[in-house]
This record gives structure tokens, C-alpha cells and sequence, in this order.
């Protein structure tokens, strides 16, 4: 790409795509990443922001919204993806879509030691609970994955976490 | 110690005093002792989910029900074993003020699934001044029969989100051989509401 994305863009792109597929409810537990994306959740008037106090909330949240018909999404950092996994044995029990989006830190760039371990526990974590993972690295990649990850969790009935890699997102400077 | 009176509440006879017309709710309750409680009183009824694993998504759950189905009510059945495990829940519903969201916590104050070992509300922790503080705003709690009627209309005429502590005795929950297959339950209900 010619000029890269900012993240007003990107978090546009991933807004706009959620809310046509009827997503209304747009948990979150609050991270540099997903705030823009949060911000435009608060502001549609199709949408509504849940803010939760452990990501935990946001899998258990998401599966009740199914049950009613409604749909959710959880937005994480990467350290929160280490306050799911019990919570996770609901979506592969009773087979509920599932989307997460986990905005990166601990990987690619990281300056804090403190982020490293969970960083790297990300995907083998969600795997060895069930949900398949989709990553983002390039700015190209973005509009595929999403509607990838659209397809399999709301379409399908999986369980699917949308990775915002630091490579995409880039470092935080310390 | 807290200052608790001791409760003269048999559980198994609560939920269906609680709630005379269950067929006019959303019932979500949680692992364990709840669960049972819940599908013996409504037969396993298609408007009830049971949970008996991932504990503490009770009132997430119910709290997810209730945001994306505002037109019905939504009661929600947790232990205080159950709750405490996701109490930060109580201050996630209060910031977002459900206006159809009850919360029933039946309170034994020990954790009856793994063998009743005592949990924290058997010492000093007192659910209903968390719930408080966490701002829900219609709070009550009951420890014996007498007081069961008068948290009935509670569950009806004060202001959601609200919660009832309610203490029973130790003991066990209701014999009751339920449905573990999740999938098969979810599809159920959401047939079920789907057809009202």
C-alpha cells in the first residue's frame, strides 16, 4: 500500500464491517488499540459500548446476546486473552459464535518485559480452548480477515479471535 | 464474624415463591446448586438455561440477554460462590443500568457443589453491600421465610437492575437430573424465543 492506514481508518473499516453484520453490543475492557474502535461504538446510534471489568465478562456477555438473537463482540488486549480460557469452555459446550478482538502487545517491538508472557501465550492459549485465530500483520490484510472472521464466528457458529498484530498496529515507544 | 442472622430459608422451596409466573421471565441460573434448584422448579422449562461449568457467566450471561432483548424481563439465579468468582460483574451492570435485569443470589454461604466447604460469606463478606456499592440501585436481602413475600414484590416493583440476597441454610439443592448438553439447551431456547 502507498500510504498506510491509520487507525482511524483501520478502526472505521472493522466498525463498519461489525455493525452491517448486526453486531450491537461491543464489549471491551479499555486498551490504546480498540479505543478509537469504542469511540465509534459510543457514537452510532446502531451500537452500544459494554465496558466490562474482566474480559471474562465479555465471552459470557457475547453468548447471552445469542441466545436472544443479538449479536456481541469482545475487544481485549492481549493480556486479557489470560482471563478467558475457563470461560471459553461455554462457546465450545454450547457451540455460540464467538468474535474476539485482540489488539497485540509482547510481541513484535515490545519494550515492556511485563507484556512479553501473555504476549506470547496468545494463540496457544485461544487454540487449546477452540477458537481459531486470525492474524493481522499488513494493512492489505485487513478487509479479508475481517470478513473472515465475520463469516466464521457469526455465519458459521465458531469460535474466532481477530489478532491485531504489533507488526500491523505498531509499538508502543516507552 | 459478621453480624448475619442465622437463615431459616429452605432452598428448595425459594424459587417458585419468588417468582409466581416464571413463564413471564428470561432465566438464566449458574453452576451448581442454582442450576438444579432451577430446573426442578420449572421442569426444565424452554425459557431457563442451567449452566454447570464456567463459573461466574451467570450474570454476564443474563446481562447479555437482557441488553440485546429489552422488551423481556431477565432473572438471573447465582450462588455466592458463583458470583464471587466474577464480582466485578456487579459494577459492569451497574455502569450500564439494565432497566429489565433482576439478580437472585441464593447465598448458603459455602461452596455445595465440591463438597460444602465454606466460602467467604460464611465469615465477613456481605454480597448485598457489594452489590451496593457496586451502585446497583435496588438491593435486599432476606434470611428468613417470613421475609420471602415482601422480596417478592421487590423482585417486581423497585427500580432494575436490582438484587436480592437471599441466605438459606446449608443443605442440599434440589434432586434434579438435567440437560448437560449446552448446544441442544441453546438451541431450545432460542427456538423458544424466537417463537413468542
Amino acid at each position: 500500500m502507498s500510504t498506510a492506514l491509520s487507525q482511524q481508518d483501520w478502526s472505521k473499516l472493522i466498525f463498519d464491517k461489525l455493525a452491517g453484520a448486526g453486531v450491537t453490543l461491543f464489549s471491551y475492557v479499555p486498551d490504546f488499540g480498540n479505543s478509537v474502535l469504542v469511540e465509534m461504538a459510543d457514537e452510532d446510534n446502531r451500537t452500544r459500548t459494554v465496558l466490562l471489568s474482566s474480559e471474562q465478562e465479555g465471552v459470557a456477555l457475547c453468548a447471552g446476546a445469542d441466545l436472544v438473537g443479538g449479536r456481541g463482540v469482545l475487544l481485549m488486549q492481549s493480556s486479557g486473552v489470560g482471563n478467558v480460557p475457563n470461560m471459553l469452555s461455554l462457546i465450545q459446550g454450547g457451540r455460540f459464535p464467538m468474535l474476539m478482538i485482540v489488539t497485540m502487545r509482547g510481541e513484535y517491538g515490545e519494550q515492556n518485559p511485563w507484556q512479553y508472557p501473555m504476549g506470547q501465550a496468545v494463540v496457544p492459549v485461544l487454540e487449546a480452548m477452540g477458537v481459531q485465530c486470525i492474524r493481522v500483520e499488513r494493512d492489505d490484510e485487513l478487509d479479508q480477515a475481517v470478513d473472515s472472521a465475520i463469516s466464521a464466528s457469526y455465519v458459521a457458529g465458531q469460535g474466532v479471535a481477530l489478532i491485531l498484530t504489533q507488526k500491523f498496529l505498531g509499538a508502543k515507544a516507552f | 464474624m459478621a453480624d448475619f442472622p442465622d437463615s431459616t430459608i429452605d432452598r428448595k422451596t425459594l424459587l417458585p415463591q419468588l417468582f409466581p409466573n416464571p413463564e413471564n421471565y428470561l432465566l438464566l441460573a449458574g453452576l451448581a446448586g442454582t442450576a438444579k434448584d432451577s430446573a426442578a422448579w420449572t421442569q426444565e422449562a424452554d425459557n431457563l438455561i442451567t449452566l454447570g461449568g464456567a463459573m461466574g457467566a451467570a450474570v454476564s450471561m443474563g446481562l447479555g440477554m437482557a441488553l440485546s432483548a429489552p422488551d423481556r424481563q431477565v432473572a438471573v439465579m447465582t450462588g455466592d460462590g458463583e458470583l464471587l468468582m466474577n464480582a466485578g460483574v456487579l459494577a459492569t451492570v451497574a455502569s450500564v443500568m439494565p432497566d429489565n435485569l433482576t439478580i437472585v443470589c441464593v447465598d448458603n454461604g459455602q461452596h455445595g457443589e465440591t463438597g460444602g466447604q465454606p466460602g467467604h460469606t460464611s465469615r465477613r463478606t456481605d454480597l448485598a453491600k457489594m452489590a451496593e456499592g457496586a451502585g446497583i440501585p435496588s438491593v435486599m436481602t432476606i434470611s428468613s421465610p417470613d421475609e420471602i413475600p415482601a422480596a417478592a414484590k421487590f423482585l417486581t416493583d423497585t427500580p432494575a437492575p436490582r438484587f436480592l440476597c437471599a441466605r438459606v441454610m446449608p443443605g442440599a439443592p434440589t434432586v434434579y437430573k438435567r440437560n448437560w448438553d449446552l448446544a441442544e439447551c441453546r438451541l431450545i431456547f432460542k427456538r423458544a424465543f424466537s417463537a413468542r
